[in-house]
């Protein structure tokens, strides 16, 4: 049937099928010990590491604007997470979600104060004026009382399951891209593409580069309660200039501009460091190789600006089905072209 | 005394921080890169003036050479591997490349000498007395020696044929070729003499804080790095100001405030310069053209 | 009947240099003016100073008698002056068809909330914005690009683009900033009969930046000269030809 895909609620219906379906085939390989506790534990950690990815590309790829601060926004949510959940008794399927929608408010309200003067810079600039911030929020929450200081947040309840980051991972997955099919994404990406353009063609290039900037930390703010709940602590000095690094890095491999991207990228850059866990001491050394490698070779990230769209994908696939048929069928004469 | 103490003591650290600064500086201001490689440069510098003079008892004299040797060199091949197939395309996919060169240098100097610290003997021992204060000789050489080596980089960059062929290309890359310098040259010179700076900017942070170890370089490069944008990133009389003034406010917040606030402090000039004055003290403000 | 835009003593300062001195004009409805003078005469400041991308250091500019002066460029563009840039700058990596629905940004008015949840408003308004886009295309028969990369396009239809863009925000001055610079004498002669049809079709005044004389003589009504920024003459067509002050700023002055 061609173009049935090409209708909106059929390609609603098969994305929300598929999705359910991955979660069933995840939860059964965890269920019938396909993967065993060490490797299922591992899909904590992909699944905020895309959150986070996603949410950088928000900024690095779409608004094209470098922050270097992602970190930061992420130690404030989690923080806030786990401080809000530290201080109340919920049923745990309603005090997990509640703190990360706190974690996301309070991230993403930092992304107001900070981005309001950052964003009048550009470049370069941003990128150095986000480092200082995010540096500030780590020695700032490492000289206060009640986030503990040095020794870090202990004992936060071990909340977090794959079942809860994976809803986590689909509704960042659907709110950027939502967000970016939309008059207001297409005012962000504007902005990327010719600043003083987008301003003449009736865009507010301020108050898009400040929305960009906020969503952008509201989710690493929910990455960061994710973290905080699975792991139970929380220790400033692991949100420093570096960890911002490892997040720019999964983007910018990915593909600056590509949310399919960013998902592959976040969960090969997660497996790989396990993967050469034999290689222990060299493996560091081959990932920060294979960076440079692919920097060089593709600069432009693995996936460019792809998107992967289910719909599309089948539909093209039908019609080269279809052509196919139609060639073997129809006479020999179509067979050269 | 104190103030005098504190302010000897910034001269000392924002000295290093002007001679790191300045590679920062030389080379944004000639490619338009954040150097991300540059602090671990030093890192790479400062083991190998402790290898050579603690585990092959070769004497500090040439020990120190041999470190700026290695360090330009070193310099010179990361700009021609890495940096140059990527001169043409997007900035961004530069800054990964540098942060990627980064990891790669702490890593394998890790591989190397494992990540426990080192202890690093002061090469220039004895002690001298201002007042009723005792300084480390290494102060009163740092200090000295970081003056004397910017007087000279400000002669060669005003005088000698490469120094003006550095300013020329930084000025407007596609002219200076056009007008017949080698640009390649020029730029492999800039990493060359920025890396050595920082292999001498390392051998003095080593005399004061006596310990070295793989990631040494990331607080150190970036404070310097904050150091070239106060002075006005890609200026050279920027560069050492900005270095100087990091190092006394340093100094001073330990000694007046707290220690664990002064890299609060360093970041928070950072920003207050950036929203006050984005090109810093000495840069200039170039506006797009519509 | 009152001038859509009234503009009083623009003036601005870079450095201690006047760049603008003293501009004053008033655009009738559906009037063409062509702005021309030598190169760094100050013509594309006076876009910049209109569009507000730089702000005037003294002056008044009403359009349609609100004071647009010192608001932000994407006030001025909503109030209704739009307008093209001399060096094309186009949303390359887009489509043709975003280009033109980024400039239909504020005919649409759908929230946050309602793009998230893909809310009835988003695709009543999303579906509106795609139809006038396209028509806006066909006007000037692009509607077929409308799926390419805006940069992959020929440099004339790249030009065309930007008017199409600047047309869409719902102009009621259209400011073009040389629309026949590298063109040929053909299309510079289509360019010329586009122009009359946008103010026609459009309803819009516009005021236009041009070297090459055949084009500006051809479509404008009225002329104003330009020359270390200030204005040296104005008048139509034929006057301006023979106005010595103009030929003596083109050529400088004989004996030289």
């Amino acid at each position: 049937m061609p173009g049935l895909l090409k209708r909106t609620p059929v390609r609603y219906a098969l994305n929300a099928a598929v999705a359910a379906g991955f979660y069933l085939v995840i939860m059964s390989l965890i269920g019938g010990k396909v993967l065993n506790r060490y490797q299922a534990l591992m899909l904590i950690p992909i699944g905020y590491n895309i959150i986070l990815a996603v949410s950088l590309n928000l900024t690095a790829g779409f608004l094209g604007q470098l922050p270097l601060g992602h970190a930061g926004f992420m130690s404030v949510g989690g923080y806030a997470a786990a401080l809000f959940s530290m201080s109340v008794s919920l049923p745990p399927n309603i005090e997990l979600p509640a703190a990360l929608v706190i974690g996301f408010t309070v991230a993403a309200l930092f992304g107001v104060l900070i981005g309001l003067p950052a964003l009048r810079l550009k470049g370069d600039y941003l990128a150095i004026i986000t480092l200082g911030f995010g540096e500030i929020i780590r020695v700032i929450i490492l000289n206060l009382k009640f986030t503990g200081g040095a020794y870090g947040l202990k004992g936060i309840g071990r909340q977090t399951t794959v079942t809860w980051v994976y809803i986590s991972v689909l509704i960042t997955l659907y709110v950027i891209s939502a967000l970016i099919k939309s008059r207001h994404g297409r005012a962000i990406i504007s902005i990327r593409e010719d600043e003083i353009a987008a301003e003449a063609s009736g865009i507010p290039t301020t108050y898009y580069k400040v929305l960009a900037f906020t969503v952008s930390a509201g989710f690493a703010g929910v990455a960061g309660g994710l973290y905080a709940h699975y792991l139970s602590i929380l220790d400033p000095s692991t949100f420093g200039f570096m960890r911002s690094v490892e997040i720019l890095v999964i983007v910018v491999l990915g593909g600056l501009g590509s949310i399919f991207g960013s998902v592959i990228s976040a969960a090969a850059l997660t497996i790989l460091p396990e993967l050469l866990r034999e290689f222990a001491e060299y493996r560091m050394v081959i990932y920060s190789l294979l960076l440079v490698t692919v920097m060089i070779f593709k600069p432009s990230g693995l996936c460019g600006r792809y998107e992967f769209s289910l719909g599309d994908s089948i539909d093209g696939l039908c019609a080269a089905i279809r052509a196919r048929v139609l060639k073997r069928g129809g006479g020999g004469d179509a067979s050269c072209s | 005394m104190t103030f005098v103490y504190l302010m000897i003591i910034g001269l000392q650290i924002g000295s290093i921080y002007a001679l790191v600064a300045l590679g920062y500086s030389m080379v944004y201001g000639i490619v338009k890169l954040v150097n991300f490689a540059h602090g671990d440069i030093i890192m790479v510098g400062a083991y190998c003036v402790w290898y050579l003079t603690s585990r092959m008892s070769v004497p500090a004299w040439l020990a120190v050479p041999a470190a700026i040797v290695l360090c330009s060199f070193l310099g010179v091949m990361i700009e021609k591997i890495a940096y140059k197939p990527l001169r043409k395309s997007d900035r961004l996919a530069l800054l990964v490349t540098a942060i990627g060169i980064s990891l790669f240098l702490q890593n394998a100097v890790q591989i190397i000498f494992s990540a426990d610290p080192r202890m690093f003997a002061n090469i220039f021992e004895g002690t001298i007395a201002i007042g009723d204060r005792q300084f480390s000789n290494a102060t009163a050489v740092t200090i000295a020696a970081s003056t004397l080596i910017m007087i000279g980089l400000s002669l060669l960059v005003k005088r000698t044929k490469i120094g003006k062929a550095m300013r020329t290309v930084s000025e407007d890359g596609e002219a200076a070729q056009l007008m017949g310098i080698n640009v390649n040259n020029t730029i492999s010179f800039t990493f060359a003499l920025g890396s050595g700076l920082a292999a001498v900017g390392s051998v003095f942070y080593c005399c004061s804080y006596s310990q070295i170890q793989p990631t040494m370089g990331n607080m150190l490069g970036l404070k310097a790095f904050v150091a070239a944008v106060l002075g006005g990133i890609g200026s050279i009389p920027g560069a050492m100001i900005g270095g100087v003034l990091i190092g006394i406010t340093e100094s001073f917040t330990r000694g007046f405030i707290s220690s664990q606030l002064t890299d609060a402090v360093v970041f928070g000039i950072l920003i207050v310069v950036l929203l006050i004055r984005p090109s810093g003290i000495f840069g200039r403000n170039i506006g797009e053209k519509v | 009947m009152p001038p859509v835009l009234d503009v009083a003593s623009l003036g601005i300062n870079f450095g201690g240099l006047h760049a603008l001195d003293d501009f004053s004009v008033q655009v009738g409805n559906r009037e063409i003016v062509g702005l021309i003078g030598p190169n760094g005469a100050g013509k594309t400041t006076v876009f910049n100073l209109l569009t507000n991308v730089y702000r005037p250091s003294r002056g008044s500019v009403k359009l349609t008698g609100n004071n647009t002066l010192g608001k932000p460029t994407h006030e001025v563009t909503r109030h209704g002056i739009a307008r093209t840039f001399q060096n094309i700058r186009l949303f390359r990596s887009l489509s043709v068809m975003d280009n033109v629905k980024i400039a239909l940004h504020n005919s649409m008015n759908y929230s946050l909330l309602s793009a998230c949840l893909r809310l009835p408003s988003y695709w009543k308004q999303e579906a509106a914005a795609s139809a006038t886009s396209l028509e806006l295309l066909s006007v000037f028969d692009m509607e077929e690009m409308a799926g390419y990369p805006a940069g992959s396009l020929p440099y004339g239809a790249q030009r065309r683009l930007e008017i199409i863009r600047a047309l869409a925000t719902n102009p009621k001055v259209l400011l073009l900033d040389e629309p026949a610079a590298g063109m040929n004498p053909s299309e510079t002669a289509d360019l010329m009969r586009t122009i009359r049809d946008v103010r026609d079709k459009f309803d819009v005044a516009i005021i236009l930046i041009e070297h090459d004389m055949s084009l500006v003589m051809g479509v404008c009504e009225r002329i104003l000269v330009l020359n270390y920024g200030l204005i040296i003459a104005q008048g139509a067509p034929d006057e301006i030809r023979n106005n010595p002050m103009v030929i003596e700023a083109y050529l400088g002055s004989q004996g030289d």
